[in-house]
């Protein structure tokens, strides 16, 4: 078991999410950084898919009184283990009684502490993510608070990994690769071409929902009348003010704001990493090439033992 | 649209993980790893000549109760105001209306109900609330709904249903699906209440 000594700023019980509920209106939620939870969970020996936590941007404290096999992934955050440093991407053993602090990040914005047997939790949808909207899933379907006691669930898998370190195409990049959106061509040429030259800052209103942004502005379409439909995962939206909203894991299902762009999926873990008043970019890519990344990176992740 | 959406139910194509039906849309999220957009598009072309053939469940009735105006439905005199009626005529012809649900959206059990009264038609807020409370009826445009969770809106509300929406221990667990007819019937802060 883990005793919630110190949440952190926003911890969350956090798997791969649920997917095939999008007609009754529920998002597939899950990791804001997909590639660190599958990597720290090969770490320590779970299938892929298992539930950690997902701090962001200042982690907790939490005591082991049982001990524990555990791996931090994603961004440093300056853990410490009953004195010692911890560094990330390791599987390292937490002795009974042992307490591992986690605090301010030193580089992106989730990290993760998954566990040997995963956190244990109800599953809502088949999945243990928690719906911090609809207060459903996760545990007790909320971030975490002083004196949460979460369950380790029972392990009889894979050895536990070794690595150290994971390959560059696994960690954050800045500018953001992205495929063209449904009403693309509804942007003017000058239009894309502000978007796409442009640094755009991400704003405070940036967490599991989207991600405001905030740069030049972008021209509205002229004309189009907007229906209201579908949105998918990464969808870059401009409303009429003409500053970009990034639709994120636990996303609206719908939407009636065009989309310019469309970040690639390779790409959704970077996102997962910004934080306020980082500065980001766009490139535009092909769906061949957006497909031919993100096997690249399936590579490398599979990679890891 | 609703269709479409039940052929790929019935005959789910490889490597699709979630659909998002819309008013006149579908939108299929696939998993790029197993399959691709021109797979996809090769696969759905002629399944969509077929689409005649599709049979649609029948529409369930479902009743929802609303406490109208008042602490419940804020923007209520507003939308009266609006449309030169009296805030009761405003509640007497919703409720009057029936409704059919062309999809959820936005939030987990949050149905777009199309049929609102051509009179009752309201743009949304200006400047949406941070916060609108859990069962929280209200209109957008020509669409009415209900708010199944406190969250952001921009919605003008005229009334609040003590039904819960949306509830993982109950089977279906959304009030609302695809395709159901829907009544909204007036009650009292009493009735609300109890």
């Amino acid at each position: 078991m883990i005793l919630v000594e110190a949440p952190g700023l926003f911890t969350t019980v956090q798997d791969l999410g649920r997917m095939g509920c999008g007609s009754i209106g529920v998002s597939p939620s899950g990791a804001a950084d997909a590639v660190a939870l599958r990597v720290g969970n090969r770490l320590v020996g779970n299938p892929e898919g298992a539930a950690a936590l997902e701090m962001t941007l200042a982690g907790g404290t939490f005591a082991f009184p049982e001990g524990a096999l555990a791996a931090l992934a994603g961004s440093d955050f300056g853990a410490i283990l009953d004195g010692g440093a911890i560094p990330a991407w390791t599987p390292f053993r937490i002795p009974p009684g042992g307490r591992l602090r986690t605090g301010h990040t030193r580089s992106g914005a989730r990290c993760y502490l998954c566990v040997r047997g995963g956190i244990e939790v109800k599953l809502f949808l088949g999945s243990a993510s928690t719906h911090v909207l609809s207060g459903l899933g996760g545990f007790e379907g909320r971030s975490l608070k002083k004196g949460d006691i979460l369950s380790i669930g029972k392990s009889e898998m894979a050895e536990p990994g070794r690595q150290g370190a994971v390959s560059d195409i696994l960690l954050p990049r800045k500018p953001l690769r992205v495929t063209d959106a449904p009403q693309s061509d509804w942007f003017s040429e000058a239009a894309q071409s502000i978007f796409y030259n442009s640094g755009y800052r991400v704003t405070e209103e940036a967490n599991r929902m989207g991600l405001r942004l905030e740069g030049p502005v972008i021209p509205a379409p002229a004309g189009g009348h907007m229906i209201t439909e579908g949105v998918a995962l990464g969808a870059v939206q401009i409303p009429a003010a003409g500053q970009p909203i990034i639709l994120f894991v636990e996303q609206q299902t719908t939407g009636g704001y065009p989309k310019i762009a469309n970040v690639i999926s390779a790409d959704m873990s970077s996102v997962g990493q910004l934080r306020p008043r980082d500065q980001i970019r766009f490139e535009r890519v092909d769906q061949t090439t957006a497909r031919a990344l993100l096997r690249e990176q399936e590579e490398a992740i599979r990679a890891i033992h | 649209m609703r269709r479409l959406q039940r052929l790929l139910e019935l005959n789910p194509l490889q490597g699709v993980l979630n659909l998002h039906p819309a008013y006149c849309s579908v939108l299929i999220r696939f998993d790029a790893l197993v399959t691709g957009h021109r797979e996809v598009e090769a696969l759905l072309r002629p399944r969509l000549e077929n689409l005649d053939t599709i049979a649609l469940p029948e529409p369930r009735e479902v009743e929802i109760p609303v406490c109208y105006g008042g602490e419940f439905g804020g923007d209520l005199a507003e939308v009266a105001d609006m449309h030169g009626i009296t805030p009761a005529q405003v509640a007497a012809r919703h409720s009057s209306a029936a409704y059919t649900v062309d999809f959820l959206g936005f939030a987990p059990g949050f149905g777009y109900l199309s049929g609102l009264p051509g009179e009752l038609a309201t743009p949304r807020l200006p400047v949406p609330r941070r916060s609108v409370p859990a069962g929280s009826v209200g209109i957008a445009g020509d669409q009415t709904g209900v708010y199944p969770f406190a969250t952001a809106g921009g919605w003008r509300l005229i009334g609040r249903t003590p039904v819960a929406m949306f509830r993982p221990d109950r089977e279906p667990m959304s009030l609302l699906s695809i395709g159901d007819r829907v009544r909204f019937r007036p009650i009292s802060a009493e009735e609300f209440a109890e």
